[in-house]
């Protein structure tokens, strides 16, 4: 298909999928445009171009939501989880994979039918068990969480890739007096590049999205509320206060949207294996 | 005595390799699993789980004779999944065929179309609340087209099409990058051969396009399922439900149920047939497209 001429179809057709594409970004550039306005001028034109920029909307919200604790917070609990993750569920995989002992092989069986739990049947007794572990309100509790309910997913696609490894590379270094832990971590590990990548993306990008976690476990400590959550509270049930809301979501999405511009050849790789595997 | 060794050090290799793993899987979500069949009976307040008193078969008996609403989100929870699954996987398989040509800009299309996919839903339904009660206003406005002066999220019917054209122009580009992949990987010679033998476009699509990326359409349809029927962030942030319950999604209901009503028994026990709501509908469907694979 490469190889087939442009011709005046297919400039017809760029022209349509141009127009398709600015309707798609339409909404940020709307959300964009109005968060540099006053709340007056919103309300009376969103559709104009703004008169003034009133940089001072972002100035506000930053010290209203404390946009640099929130942004330490969501960093921390993502990065922190997802390591957890990576390391956990390759050497559980690893393990399963190795020794597929009929143990062993009900685990496997019971992590992947848990991927299809939804996270509403699980979140209230969640709660419980999150306060008798007294992980609420905790760092260490919401990534424990995340640990959780991130390793079906991760030990599934590590569980995939490890078989396609041939073992005769371990035996020769299990020759040469290593023990299975250098086995692992010095030779098998870095052969797990590839589909490390993507099993850090999927989860990067659900972490540092969600939402109902955090309020559920990390719930009235204020000193670790994620951005998601701190940007919620500009939406009260009766007022808006667009003049700040606008902002707030402009700061919220600017952190992804950079990971995704700047590493969008992998990510979308990244999720396109993920959900072909899975 | 080396045997012994030997065996100690499997259990050993077995703890440190597979030991963390387990204990945050049966800690987080095994555990709560289990307990669920119990609240699920009980008359749990959410508080004090002491005074929670076994029920029987109380909360069931509610949900199936006292409970419109729940039965309201779980039809509205249906009709949204239907809906939202083939625009989300039509406008996504024609993305994908779109970007297969020849155009000049098709690497920053793609970046385009799949970029609301990074963004959170809670986010996302903020951003299109704003669009829909202020820009489609003033953009109605503007133009006196009557599609935009429409009470956008003010009406049951308004809210029900805004949840589904977010997840839509949500998912769409998601669903576009797997249909690209698929398409990449067809032979391009069997394209050609079917082109000589004289098929025409409808013709192509249907008896070589469409079996031969029978795999991705399983997985597209699988993700939007499953994704479209579990929705709740998109819910919460652009209609909270409303107006009134009207376009309450059923892990709305479970959630209002529990943390706005404090019924965390009878949420339990919603969550529970949700829970064999999402198995039934996912299982079904991955059975029926994946037929279709063998027979293709």
């Amino acid at each position: 298909m490469q190889t087939r001429r442009y011709r005046l179809s297919t400039f017809i057709l760029e022209i349509a999928a141009i127009l398709l594409a600015i309707i798609f970004l339409s909404p940020f550039y709307l959300v964009l445009t109005n968060s540099v306005k006053g709340l007056k001028e919103i309300l009376m034109d969103a559709a104009s171009f703004p008169q003034v920029f009133k940089w001072s909307n972002y100035a506000d919200v930053w010290k209203a939501i404390d946009f640099p604790q929130a942004f330490w917070n969501s960093l921390q609990i993502t990065v922190l989880s997802v390591i957890f993750i990576v390391l956990f569920s390759a050497m559980a995989a690893y393990r399963i994979v190795r020794k597929p002992s009929r143990f062993n092989s009900f685990v496997f069986l019971l992590l992947i039918s848990a991927m299809i739990i939804p996270f509403q049947s699980l979140m209230l007794q969640l709660v419980r068990v999150t306060s008798i572990l007294e992980l609420r309100g905790e760092l260490y509790g919401i990534v424990a969480c995340y640990l959780g309910f991130g390793m079906p997913l991760s030990v599934f696609l590590f569980h995939g890739f490890i078989k396609t490894v041939p073992f005769e590379l371990e035996e020769a270094a299990r020759v040469d007096g290593s023990n299975p832990y250098g086995v692992f971590f010095r030779i098998v590990f870095p052969l797990l590049m590839p589909i490390v990548v993507t099993v850090v993306i999927l989860n990067t990008l659900w972490i540092w999205n969600d939402y109902l976690l955090p309020v559920l476990v990390i719930g009235g400590n204020k000193d670790l509320t994620t951005l998601p959550v701190a940007v919620t509270k500009f939406f009260g049930q009766y007022t808006k206060k667009w003049d700040l809301a606008l902002p707030g979501l402009v700061m919220a999405i600017t952190p992804i949207l950079i990971f995704f511009l700047s590493l969008q050849r992998y990510i979308v790789e990244g999720v396109t294996a993920g959900s072909v595997k899975g | 005595m080396r045997k012994a060794l030997r065996m100690q050090r499997g259990w050993g290799q077995q703890i440190i390799f597979l030991g963390p793993c387990l204990i945050f899987f049966l800690a987080i979500v095994v555990t709560p699993f289990i307990l669920g069949f119990y609240y699920s009976s009980t008359d749990w307040n959410g508080l004090d789980l002491d005074k929670a008193v076994w029920t029987g078969a109380a909360n069931w008996k509610r949900i199936f004779t006292n409970d419109d609403k729940f039965w309201a989100s779980l039809s509205f929870t249906l009709r949204f999944t239907v809906v939202s699954v083939i625009a989300a996987n039509i406008l996504g398989l024609s993305l994908a065929f779109i970007l297969m040509t020849a155009l000049k800009t098709k690497k920053l299309l793609r970046t385009i179309f799949f970029m609301p996919n990074v963004i959170g839903g809670i986010l996302l339904g903020y951003i299109w609340q704003f669009i829909f009660t202020k820009g489609f206003a003033t953009i109605g406005e503007i133009t006196g087209i009557s599609f935009f002066q429409l009470p956008w999220l003010g009406t049951s019917g308004t809210g029900f099409w805004g949840l589904v054209i977010v997840f839509v122009w949500q998912t769409a580009g998601y669903m576009m990058v797997i249909y690209i992949a698929a398409l990449a990987g067809i032979p391009k010679d069997l394209i050609e051969a079917a082109k000589i033998d004289g098929a025409r476009a409808p013709q192509l699509f249907k008896s070589v396009y469409v079996p031969l990326i029978m795999p991705a359409i399983t997985i597209c349809l699988f993700l939007t399922t499953s994704n479209a029927f579990k929705m709740f962030d998109l819910n919460l942030s652009l209609t909270k439900g409303g107006p009134g319950t009207s376009t309450q999604s059923l892990a709305y209901n479970i959630y209002a149920e529990a943390l706005i009503n404090n019924r965390y028994g009878l949420g339990t026990a919603k969550a529970l047939l949700f829970f064999f709501a999402v198995s039934v509908i996912t299982i079904t469907q991955v059975w029926l497209t994946k037929r279709k694979e063998v027979s293709a």
